[in-house]
């Protein structure tokens, strides 16, 4: 099914590229019965069997039926489900304002964190760095962040931040330090112990032992966004040997 | 019928904050243009449009401060890109394009065409369709030139600016000045649609570089 889309994977198109996805002709025997739906993922539009692509990049593919654009960007648009790394701007009654790096700020109610009630309310000052998850997350409306999961509990959200140092980098950087096997995490790992937050909205939080250490992780992450993997594994192994 | 003469292109694509691209495009002889994309952003409240984002297009000369030239050809490129942009997946943002002139050399409205198609596509944002900007001149003899440099430009008898679409080569907006025939347009129309395809392939090879990096 999608032979037209399959064989086209791993291919960079271009906005404007039309693909025709009609009805199969002929069923095969071992078929459910059932016609598989595409799923089309960001830089895919559908409309009826026509299938336009919308941004530049690579088209990738994962069974059985979901087709994307893999595209690089910096500016992050906000999904729901996704965790960001948000900057509090301000408190207004029982609502923080927070920044996040998009076209508008999100609010984080109060009550959003883990044991939080009307009378117990979290200790959340004007500066502060949140880790927190989409709740409302559209193009109409005013975009919602919260700190607790579906049960209630922080699973890692919440306020952070003291002693580290915050560094922007590309959504494709953050998306391929998130990735399962991430070649990326295991080089870092080898290198010296630190702690990382990464936000899907470009923003990455780093603290190592010494604000040198802390330093130099985060220039290596912004620098190894463009470098292949080989490229990236000879400077960790310069700095390793404590070249730089 | 005159060819379309391509001179050396270069195309450099760096990334600086939010979404921008810059890509340099001389047509011919050296015109350039550099372009930057930000958004989608947050917008004044008496600029925002319920339920589209709003385009701002900025052109800024090689010297001196923006007058009513730069205004015009702004508006040319606003009215291309709002075509070909898909504004209603952001609403009440701001989208904003500004164009720098490094080297005016002619055809520099189908220049800052090019480039606003480029840094557009290049900052991720959402587009139903690419569109590339072609230059043509009628001189005093009636030969027809594309991508004609200042000179000819000045000695032409008209000189015309289109802006052409991807997906059926159609025109999207046009500019024109001086005098001419019906004839005469129409065969400008379809000399600019053919040196369109070029303008899309360099498009086509230009990303593929860019996205050729197993990162």
């Amino acid at each position: 099914m999608f032979s037209v889309l399959k064989e086209r994977v791993g291919d960079v198109l271009l906005p404007g590229d039309e693909f025709c996805c009609g009805p199969q002709e002929t069923l095969s025997l071992t078929d459910s019965g059932k016609p598989e739906r595409l799923v089309a993922g960001p830089g895919i539009r559908q409309s009826g069997d026509r299938l336009l692509v919308s941004r530049s990049g690579v088209l990738r593919h994962k069974e059985p039926n979901k087709f994307w654009i893999e595209s690089q960007q910096r500016r992050y648009v906000p999904a729901k489900g996704e965790t960001v790394i948000g900057i509090v701007t301000a408190k207004s009654g029982d609502v923080f304002k927070v920044d996040f790096g998009g076209s508008e700020q999100a609010s984080l109610s109060y009550l959003a964190f883990e044991g939080a009630t009307k009378r117990n309310r979290p200790n959340v000052q004007v500066g502060d760095l949140v880790f927190a998850q989409f709740v409302v997350a559209n193009k109409d409306m005013e975009p919602e962040l919260v700190c607790i999961d579906g049960s209630g509990r922080a699973n890692g959200m919440g306020v952070f931040g003291a002693g580290g140092l915050l560094i922007k980098v590309s959504l494709g950087l953050v998306r391929r330090l998130l990735a399962p096997h991430s070649d990326l995490r295991a080089d870092l790992e080898k290198l010296f112990p630190c702690e990382l937050v990464v936000g899907m909205n470009g923003r990455v939080w780093v603290r190592a032992a010494s604000v040198q250490q802390t330093l130099i992780v985060a220039n290596l992450l912004q620098s190894c966004d463009t470098m292949t993997p080989s490229q990236r594994q000879q400077l960790f192994k310069r700095v390793q040997q404590g070249g730089l | 019928m005159a060819e379309p003469a391509w001179s050396r292109r270069r195309i450099n694509v760096t990334k600086q904050h939010s979404a921008t691209a810059f890509p340099v495009f001389p047509p011919k002889g050296d015109t350039s243009v550099m372009a930057g994309v930000y958004g989608p952003a947050e917008v004044k409240v008496s600029k925002e449009i319920y339920d589209r984002a709003t385009l701002e297009v900025l052109v800024y000369p090689k010297v001196g401060l923006p007058g009513v030239r730069e205004r015009s050809q702004e508006q040319c490129v606003r009215e291309t890109c709002e075509a070909s942009l898909l504004l209603s997946l952001h609403p009440r943002s701001s989208l904003t394009l500004i164009l720098q002139v490094l080297h005016d050399a002619g055809s520099l409205l189908s220049c800052c065409l090019n480039a606003a198609c480029m840094a557009l596509m290049d900052a991720g944002l959402s587009m139903s369709c690419l569109f590339c900007g072609v230059t043509c001149a009628i001189s005093t003899e009636g030969e027809i030139i594309t991508d004609p440099t200042a000179a000819q430009e000045k000695e032409s008898r008209a000189l015309m600016t289109f802006a052409i679409d991807s997906k059926e080569h159609r025109v999207m907006m046009s500019s024109t000045r001086g005098s001419f025939s019906v004839q005469e347009l129409q065969q400008c129309i379809a000399i600019s649609q053919k040196a369109s395809e070029k303008i899309f392939q360099f498009y086509r090879d230009s990303v593929r570089r860019r996205y050729s990096k197993n990162l």
